[in-house]
């Protein structure tokens, strides 16, 4: 089976910017043809299986990663299931996405992680990777057998969901997994500082009533964490940094060479607290949304590279947990079929160009977790093909994931995913392109 | 005018005009509880339930008194004696009730936006008797009432609300209400118990309560929670009472007219010593005594009680 991607702009950061030609053969990229419309354009064997897109006015683009999605398979499969996640993520534009541990029983060994990657067969859409544990039952008491997870294909370890209290635990963790090369994500958060808050602390909380977390509940750890990061030279990964102070200090670790990376979130950089309005579930979530000084400053960061990824936190809760008073509510929004469209956004609003956004969705997210994924001849043919003109009304009646909790329902955004590919197969493809 | 509002969640979304006829309302109400037989037909027919998930004695038996007076039909719900310990979701005993053709949910519920939730999704009118620290309307109102009696307008007054503002869905509602019929409100106490910018709500932060009392036409004092020590937000009541509390010395220095206040239940000898709650300048029974007619007049209001006395 022969693809032909014709006359797309073909954006690989840090090696092509331009219009180019791709073929595709067998699963993998054969063939990348710079220039438009010469007679050197490559073409598909005549009496072979074949097929061409045409690619005029998209953006194509090495598969996007989203590094924090939350699959809720196995033991939570009423919110999600890891084929419907497949399905959502594939539809959304991503090639692969990153799994996070908190399942029911935890990828704490690795059993659930053969588990997953198991499934993930199945499903045979997207690249799934297993995140396992920091801690056994994501409990903070003792550490995981990393060097087992590995081999049974985890490719980073985390307690998402719950932040590493224990100071000495954490140290551990990350000298521990650097001897696997495995990457730390850091879910920073201070449970005493928490306090039981629900919503950003400030002025709309006071005015609602809702108690507050303070920014600190998050950049104490975020600032903890370089730290032991610098003591141990492990290399470690903040999770949805969502405050002003989280990226001044990932900024200037940064800056004196700690082995830090950092993430956030489409809603981080799209709303504000403001947008929680009268008591919407919708829009609850770990960390919160913050102020709009705060939206501010991820967007700098972004901009300047402090913030290496956009992942979307995808937490998909059913009716059970969301149709409820607003402090009883779980934490989390759905965000693989939106997190395309928002991040436009950012290209638009001149946050960054097109191809710092592939960046943050592809190239970053492979570097720190030792992915092959550049369109390059001879890899696998991962490959996004973006409509960036695409004005569309988001439907959520429309998703493939099993869950609705989305703060963005019925938001006009431009462009959006119209094919994705997968190991040289067409696994979402948008039925108006 | 004619009274349009079906549902009554919070201060913020009241006009001063609706605050006007709700106190006007209120004010001719008062006259029946005082009459040897309290009770007027105006609510024959309708039913009224009050649905409580937090303990309350004041506000539901006010509640209670009020719907009886007018004739109406009042249950209450409590959150012990209901489904709700079998596990069944807020909305799901709020449908059910509704299945049962009420005419006013009154709800008392610990997470604030929660009668917000049952006026979105249900359709009988919902009085928000208290939602965690947000908001307390009909406490509101009751204060601007007693206000008004005893000062004839509460606009161009100075008020100090004293104590634990972070977790009083009263100071909230009152800073809300006393503002909008023209009232300076100064918040006072405890560092640890001003919320983060409270002051976007038109008022402002006193840094000595000493002075606040000195200077005040209104003070009013919140209640302290004990259990409030656990969360470091004061170290002792001891503490708490001298540096912060209404005692007779403190009085001394108020204003001639000065009135005290406070939303019950108090703690004599920590927020407010006994002979200050007990003493001249208190209002705090005369208060209680309101809440009977604010909350007839709001029952009358939303319960189409003036439909009611024209076709009958």
């Amino acid at each position: 089976m022969q693809i032909l991607i014709k006359g797309g702009r073909v954006v690989d950061p840090g090696n092509f910017d331009g219009i180019a030609d791709i073929l595709v053969e067998d699963g993998k990229i054969v063939e990348i043809e710079k220039g438009k419309g010469t007679h050197a354009s490559p073409s598909v064997t005549q009496g072979k299986e074949s097929r061409i897109i045409d690619a005029a006015g998209k953006i194509v683009c090495p598969g996007l990663i989203d590094m924090h999605v939350h699959l809720r398979e196995p033991g939570h499969e009423y919110k999600e299931t890891i084929k419907s996640g497949c399905l959502a993520a594939a539809a959304g534009g991503f090639t692969a996405v990153c799994s996070m541990p908190n399942t029911n029983p935890v990828n704490d060994n690795s059993q659930v992680t053969k588990f997953i990657l198991q499934r993930a067969m199945i499903a045979d859409t997207v690249r799934v990777y297993p995140v396992a544990a920091i801690s056994k039952g994501l409990e903070g008491k003792r550490l995981c057998e990393y060097g087992d997870l590995k081999d049974a294909g985890a490719v980073a370890v985390s307690d998402d969901g719950r932040p590493v209290t224990d100071g000495q635990l954490m140290r551990r963790a990350m000298e521990y997994a650097k001897g696997f090369g495995l990457p730390v994500i850091s879910h920073c958060e201070d449970l005493n500082l928490l306090a039981g808050g629900v919503v950003n602390e400030g002025a709309f909380a006071t005015k609602m009533g809702l108690p507050g977390i303070p920014n600190a509940c998050e950049s104490v750890m975020v600032m903890r964490d370089i730290a032991l990061s610098e003591l141990t030279e492990g290399p470690v990964h903040i999770a949805h940094v969502s405050t002003m102070e989280s990226v001044r200090a990932i900024r200037a670790a940064k800056k004196r060479g700690v082995s830090v990376t950092a993430e956030t979130a489409p809603h981080y950089f799209t709303l504000t607290e403001d947008d929680v309005g009268q008591y919407d579930t919708n829009a609850k979530m770990n960390p919160p949304l913050r102020s709009k000084q705060d939206r501010e400053a991820v967007r700098e960061g972004l901009a300047d590279g402090t913030i290496d990824v956009i992942a979307t936190d995808h937490a998909p809760h059913s009716s059970i947990e969301k149709e409820v008073e607003f402090d009883m509510a779980e934490n989390g929004i759905i965000g693989l079929e939106t997190s395309v469209s928002l991040s436009l956004q950012l290209v638009e609003d001149n946050v960054l160009k097109i191809d710092q956004l592939v960046e943050k969705m592809s190239t970053n997210p492979g570097r720190i977790l030792k992915f092959e994924n550049g369109l390059k001849k001879g890899n696998p043919a991962d490959i996004t093909i973006i409509d960036p003109d695409n004005l569309y009304k988001i439907d959520a009646k429309n998703f493939y994931t099993l869950s609705r909790n989305t703060p963005f329902n019925g938001m006009e955004v431009k462009g959006k995913a119209v094919l994705t590919m997968v190991g040289g197969k067409v696994v979402f493809e948008d039925a108006q392109r | 005018m004619q009274f349009e509002r079906k549902n009554i969640l919070d201060m913020t979304s009241l006009s001063v005009d609706e605050i006007n006829m709700i106190l006007d309302t209120a004010d001719s109400m008062k006259e029946i509880s005082q009459r040897t037989v309290k009770k007027v037909p105006t609510l024959r027919g309708k039913t009224i339930v009050l649905f409580f998930y937090e303990p309350s004695t004041r506000t539901r038996t006010s509640f209670d008194i009020a719907a009886k007076r007018l004739s109406a039909d009042s249950l209450s719900i409590s959150a012990s004696t209901s489904s709700i310990v079998k596990g069944e979701t807020l909305i799901d005993t709020a449908r059910n009730l509704e299945a049962m053709n009420p005419d006013v949910i009154v709800i008392r519920h610990s997470s604030a936006g929660a009668p917000h939730m049952l006026a979105r999704m249900i359709s009988p009118s919902i009085i928000n008797a208290g939602d965690g620290m947000h908001a307390h309307p009909t406490q509101s109102l009751l204060d601007l009432m007693t206000i008004r009696e005893n000062k004839t307008e509460v606009k161009g007054l100075r008020i100090a609300i004293i104590g634990d503002i972070s977790h009083s869905r009263v100071a909230r509602s009152n800073c809300i209400g006393f503002t909008k019929m023209g009232a300076e409100v100064i918040l006072a106490g405890p560092r640890t118990m001003i919320p983060k910018g409270i002051e976007t709500l038109g008022v402002s932060v006193a840094p000595d309560v000493e002075d606040e009392m000195c200077d005040a036409d209104v003070i009013m004092m919140l209640r302290i929670q004990k259990e409030r020590q656990k969360d470091f937000l004061f170290p002792s009541e001891r503490e708490y009472a001298r540096v912060y509390g209404l005692s007779n010395k403190r009085l001394a220095n108020a204003k001639d007219d000065v009135l005290i206040m406070h939303p019950g239940p108090i703690n004599r000898g920590v927020e407010i010593a006994p002979e200050v709650a007990d003493g001249p300048y208190s209002i705090i029974l005369e208060q209680v005594t309101n809440g009977v007619a604010v909350r007839m007049a709001l029952l009358y209001l939303v319960a189409g009680g003036a439909r009611n006395a024209d076709t009958d």
